[in-house]
């Protein structure tokens, strides 16, 4: 059976495409047909990616197929379009699969009566063809052409609802800040293209480490690593995200918060073992993910939007991720991405439900008390909330304590002491977020809001069933089952330590507890404490700026020197331009005057320029003659 | 080795239109139009056939016809295609097709219009399947004429008038071939001293041995030449302004492919003939380059008439080429191919829209408009495509030319390289803006009353959007085309470098 569906795997992306490129064609006069077309092609594929994943896991240590095509070739450059399937693979593909399945199913409540319904659908079988092809990619030219596809969905959906120029302009913003980090990734590549002869993930991984010129692998490294940087929102090419938010909310879901933007991980996953052979690298990538995990979840405490909170939660654990990645422990990255995967799609889906009941509010001061109106909602939304904080048993719990663990004993005290920072900030500013909005003396959310459909709850329930589960794959009970499958020889897989969890569980408990005094008793007001620190406040507030300065910059760098050059362009180049028009009229006008047909001035032009033709002629033949 | 002259037939049945619509009454539209449709239709069929039929594996010049003409020069009308002459032709009527389209509501002077139409893209045609070189010159100017005429005819007068255009590009186009006549005349003195024989044949001139001081001199008058066609910086003035200045068909023409025909005569030319002077003048081509893409990118950041933005794109993708041929090695070479023909169809869509929207609004400002994709869904998909395969989106053709220049020439010029890498995220900086301000955001009331894209409006969409995607999709139907006909070509002047290695 796995004989034949492995070689056919490639129909996981391609179903999701034909069914987008059908609705754009064809289908979208007919919205629902758009929409159970665009399910049932997800939904095959996760049926696809079952069988395959188990093929790939019934070996221990896990089994690696790789098929490929021709795509573009030449002497010297071979880009195939090809399949591997390794645990790695096998991992995202059930994660993306299972979670867009849902995710569109949510969407059929969430999207109902948009006069975009079905491009809607297009859009998001589209991106989840895409995001497929990029899971499954063997080569770095495949993964690129994928990634940019990836970039263009999440442009098309974040700015679905076009008439708003909020939404236009959060779009243009993401793609552009994309490219600035593909413009370091190809460059990348293609180092990887002179240096090496193939972009093929399986070469590469017998040669790179047998390569020893640093000064060459350094950059290469980090230009690559610019990729993830866009993608998955890393300081300083973060700032796409939180505007990502104008896109719908199942959107930013799946797409900014679940899938793509955890490409940008998965890639340092995938081609670990280039960013393993470069120590350089690996503390970038750290350093990077570790600043930016602290950086976005300072400023998740200071937000009202539910969906900004949620967004500057997804920058900052993907920060987690990344630090993960850099201290050496690809597995614990991946783990944490496989569980944020489930719990932080539960959390988006969750704010959704909240703001589709409010009528599009979304400040969490205009909640309030939503409890009582909205069980389902609430119960599930703060079962997110707990795995994401941490808590055991549930999945964030055993992800995050790997995390913490791995930087602990590769002997990166910093990043641990900031690790465990981040995560008492993650537990405070979410149940800041639930005891304003959920609970609490507002009132607002118990007068306007009603629990939704079954459409949108039972994929809450049943993502609220993964965020419990799904931990237990990498944990002790299950033998640390995924650690087993999904690692590499260059990665650390330290042993776990009950110090770690006790003390990491009792930071997140903590982080819960302060929220709780401050929102729900108000032991402590948090307005005196906003009064006291008003200016840190403000700062953080304003995502420190960085907005700010970057429009500046862009206003001077960017558009001040395309006005000069266009200046430049029309007065300099134009203007040499009709300046030597304007001299051969002139002297058009001037020589006329020679043409004045008196035939002596003829005659006594022509004895002038024979007396020139002779004297030349004399030069010509001296010169010869010496 | 074929007994139907299939090359005649593509070149001549537009001919043959021009003369049918001659004789036409000015009054009969529908038959002039529907005869201009015809001939282009059957131009595009036999390049499509042309493409199927071409022998892969045999490679070298095929559907072969030598008639001799000037025994005293040797001038032959000799006609052939290969690897990369059939892409350059197949865009040719591609565009030649959809132009026809894009004109379809065109109510003045029909007679005349598309008579000149015709003969345009027979011109442009004919420069690129022949293996002549005289003939090969003889089109380059015979296009001039009706580019003139159609410009100060049917063009529009906005920062420049059209006067002003019109001139502008001929002028520069006869500067160019100026030059380009001086280097064929010194070629071809030189090649008779060398061989005893006189010879047009470019395979033939390409077998002999010329001094490199002189392949030097000759190659830079062609490079100015070529170059000042094919807009290489600081050569560019005319390309923005003219364009701007001409019709819609001329502009989807003349960006599309009639430029191409200056870096098709650097490669199938220049390169091939003098390949010494190539290796000595490419780095200067290759510095000129990024005044191209990256000036040129920029100054699309400041500009405001959608025409100017495309028209000044286009002088930065021309870049792209010209990076792609300086570089001098197979996989760039071909990316400079199969860039040219991804910018011409993404250029002509690009134009075609903008001309169908002109038309309806009588304006090209993109900040007279706002929230188009309310009103016109269908343009605003025709705009999308044209725009994101002008940056280079994967799935689309372009992305498959500048992939592949950039690995080619990053093996011979490093810094370079890496500076015109730097034109995808300015380029995706000035399209996307451009795009979102005219076609998303609130609905403007004041455009209600624009129609969408129908019937025949669609066709260059449908047409040259299928050619992006095709293209995009599965490269390799062009690509290994491509690489039979660089390969041949770069074996004969033995510079074989295969990417390049560190």
């Amino acid at each position: 059976m796995y004989e034949f569906i492995l070689p056919n795997a490639w129909l996981i992306a391609f179903l999701p495409f034909l069914a987008s490129a059908l609705i754009g064609l064809f289908l979208h006069r007919w919205p629902n047909l758009s929409a159970g077309l665009s399910i049932f092609s997800i939904g095959m594929a996760f049926l696809i990616s079952i069988p395959i994943a188990l093929a790939v896991f019934a070996e221990p240590g896990g089994a690696v197929y790789e098929f490929s095509v021709r795509w573009l070739s030449m002497p010297g450059l071979t880009v195939d379009m090809g399949l591997l399937l390794d645990p790695l693979t096998a991992v995202m593909l059930i994660v993306v699969t299972s979670i867009a399945t849902l995710v569109q199913i949510y969407s059929l409540g969430y999207m109902e009566g948009d006069p975009g319904f079905a491009s809607y659908f297009g859009y998001q079988s589209l991106f989840a063809a895409s995001m497929l092809g990029l899971v499954m990619a063997n080569n770095f030219g495949q993964m690129f052409v994928f990634w940019e596809l990836v970039g263009i969905c999440s442009y098309f959906l974040i700015g679905f609802w076009f008439g708003l120029d909020s939404a236009k302009n959060a779009a243009i913003k993401a793609f552009i800040t994309n490219r600035v980090g593909d413009f370091g990734f190809l460059l990348g590549i293609l180092f990887l293209q002179i240096i090496f002869g193939t972009l093929s993930f399986t070469a590469l991984a017998d040669k790179v480490p047998a390569f020893t010129n640093m000064a060459v692998l350094v950059p290469v490294a980090i230009l690559l690593f610019f990729g993830p940087m866009g993608k998955s929102a890393q300081f300083p090419l973060h700032g796409w995200l939180p505007d990502a938010m104008e896109g719908p909310t199942p959107v930013s879901a799946l797409i900014h918060a679940a899938t793509m933007v955890a490409a940008g991980v998965y890639l340092v996953a995938r081609a670990f073992f280039i960013f393993a052979s470069v120590p350089q690298a690996m503390t970038v990538i750290a350093v990077v993910g570790g600043f930016t995990a602290l950086f976005a979840a300072t400023i998740a405490i200071t937000q009202n939007d539910i969906k900004r909170i949620l967004a500057y939660s997804t920058l900052s654990q993907l920060g987690y991720m990344m630090m993960a990645m850099g201290v050496g422990a690809m597995t614990a990255g991946m783990f944490h991405l496989m569980t944020h995967a489930f719990f932080k799609s539960l959390l988006f889906l969750g704010a959704g439900s909240v703001i589709h009941a409010m009528h599009e509010e979304q400040d969490i001061w205009k909640m309030g008390n939503l409890s009582r109106k909205m069980p389902i909602t609430t119960w599930t939304f703060i079962i997110g909330a707990l795995a994401l904080s941490g808590i055991p048993p549930l999945s964030g719990f055993w992800s995050k304590d790997e995390i913490l663990l791995a930087a602990y004993s590769s002997g990166h005290m910093g990043l641990y002491v900031l690790g465990a920072v981040v995560a008492f900030m993650t537990a405070f500013y979410m149940f800041r977020l639930i005891f304003t909005a959920f609970y609490g003396r507002n009132t607002h959310g118990e007068e306007k809001a009603h629990e939704n459909s079954a459409v949108i709850t039972v994929p809450l329930i049943l993502l609220a069933l993964a965020a419990i589960l799904v931990g237990f794959v990498n944990s002790p009970l299950m033998h640390h089952v995924f650690g087993e499958l999904v690692n590499s020889p260059l990665g650390i897989n330290p042993h776990p330590s009950l110090a770690i969890m006790i003390s990491s569980s009792l930071i997140a408990g903590a982080g819960i507890l302060l929220a709780w005094l401050i929102y729900q008793k108000e032991l402590i007001s948090h307005e005196a404490l906003r009064n006291k620190f008003s200016g840190l406040y403000r700062l953080v507030q304003n995502k420190y700026y960085i907005d700010e300065i970057y429009t500046r910059l862009g206003e001077v760098l960017v558009y001040g020197a395309a006005q000069a050059m266009f200046w430049f362009d029309i007065h300099v180049v134009n203007g040499i331009v009709d300046g030597i028009a304007f001299l051969t009229g002139k002297s058009g006008h001037t020589l006329r005057y020679t043409e004045d047909g008196q035939v002596q001035s003829y005659a006594m032009y022509m004895v002038a320029g024979v007396l020139i033709l002779v004297v030349l002629a004399a030069v010509a033949v001296e010169s010869a003659v010496l | 080795m074929n007994e139907i002259p299939v090359l005649t037939i593509a070149l001549l049945v537009p001919l043959l239109g021009a003369a049918i619509i001659m004789g036409l009454p000015a009054t009969q539209d529908k038959w002039i139009k529907g005869t201009a449709a015809t001939s282009t239709l059957v131009s595009l069929i036999l390049s499509i056939a042309v493409l199927l039929a071409y022998d892969r594996a045999a490679g070298g010049m095929q559907f072969v016809e030598t008639i001799p003409w000037i025994k005293d020069l040797g001038v032959n009308y000799a006609l052939g295609v290969d690897g990369i002459s059939i892409p350059m032709l197949l865009l040719t009527n591609l565009i030649g097709f959809s132009s026809i389209y894009a004109s379809w509501n065109i109510a003045d002077r029909v007679k005349e219009f598309f008579a000149l139409l015709l003969i345009l893209i027979a011109g442009v045609m004919g420069t690129f399947i022949t293996t002549d070189l005289f003939i090969f010159f003889l089109f380059y100017e015979v296009v001039v004429i009706p580019i003139y005429l159609l410009v100060i005819m049917f063009g529009s007068t906005k920062r420049v008038s059209k006067e002003y255009a019109g001139m502008k590009l001929t002028i520069y186009l006869l500067i160019g071939s100026a030059f380009l006549l001086a280097g064929l005349i010194a070629l071809f003195i030189q090649a008779q001293a060398i061989s005893g024989v006189p010879s047009m044949d470019m395979a033939f001139l390409a077998t002999l041995e010329y001094s490199t001081s002189f392949q030097i001199i000759v190659f830079a008058f062609m490079a100015f030449g070529f170059g000042t066609l094919l807009s290489m910086f600081p050569f560019h003035a005319w390309s923005p302004d003219g364009y701007a200045g001409a019709p819609t068909a001329v502009s989807m023409i003349h960006a599309g492919v009639l430029k191409k025909i200056g870096g098709y005569g650097l490669i199938r030319i220049a390169l091939t003939i003098l390949p010494a002077g190539a290796a000595v003048i490419a780095p200067i081509i290759a510095v000129l380059a990024l005044g191209n893409i990256v000036y040129a990118a920029y100054i699309c950041l400041s500009q405001k008439d959608l025409k100017y933005i495309v028209g000044y794109s286009s002088v930065s993708h021309m870049g792209y080429v010209l990076v792609g041929i300086a570089a001098l090695n197979l996989i760039s070479i071909n990316g400079a191919v199969i860039m040219m023909f991804a910018h011409g169809v993404m250029a002509a869509l690009f134009f075609a829209m903008i001309g169908n929207l002109y038309e309806k609004s009588h304006t090209r400002n993109i900040e007279d408009f706002g929230g188009l994709a309310h009103q016109m869904p269908k343009l605003t998909a025709g705009f999308m495509i044209a725009g994101l395969a002008s940056l280079g989106l994967p799935g689309m053709v372009n992305f498959i030319g500048e992939f592949t220049i950039f690995v080619g020439a990053f093996g011979t010029y490093r810094v370079i390289t890496i500076l015109a890498i730097s034109g995808i995220v300015f380029t995706a900086l000035y399209v996307l803006r451009a795009l979102g301000r005219m076609l998303f955001g609130p609905r403007n009331e004041k455009w209600d009353h624009l129609q969408d894209l129908k019937g025949v409006e669609m066709v260059p969409l449908v047409v040259l959007g299928l050619a992006i995607f095709m293209g995009g999709f599965l490269p390799f139907t062009l690509m290994d085309l491509i690489t039979n006909g660089v390969r041949d070509l770069i074996a004969q002047i033995g510079m074989l470098q295969i990417g390049g290695l560190l």
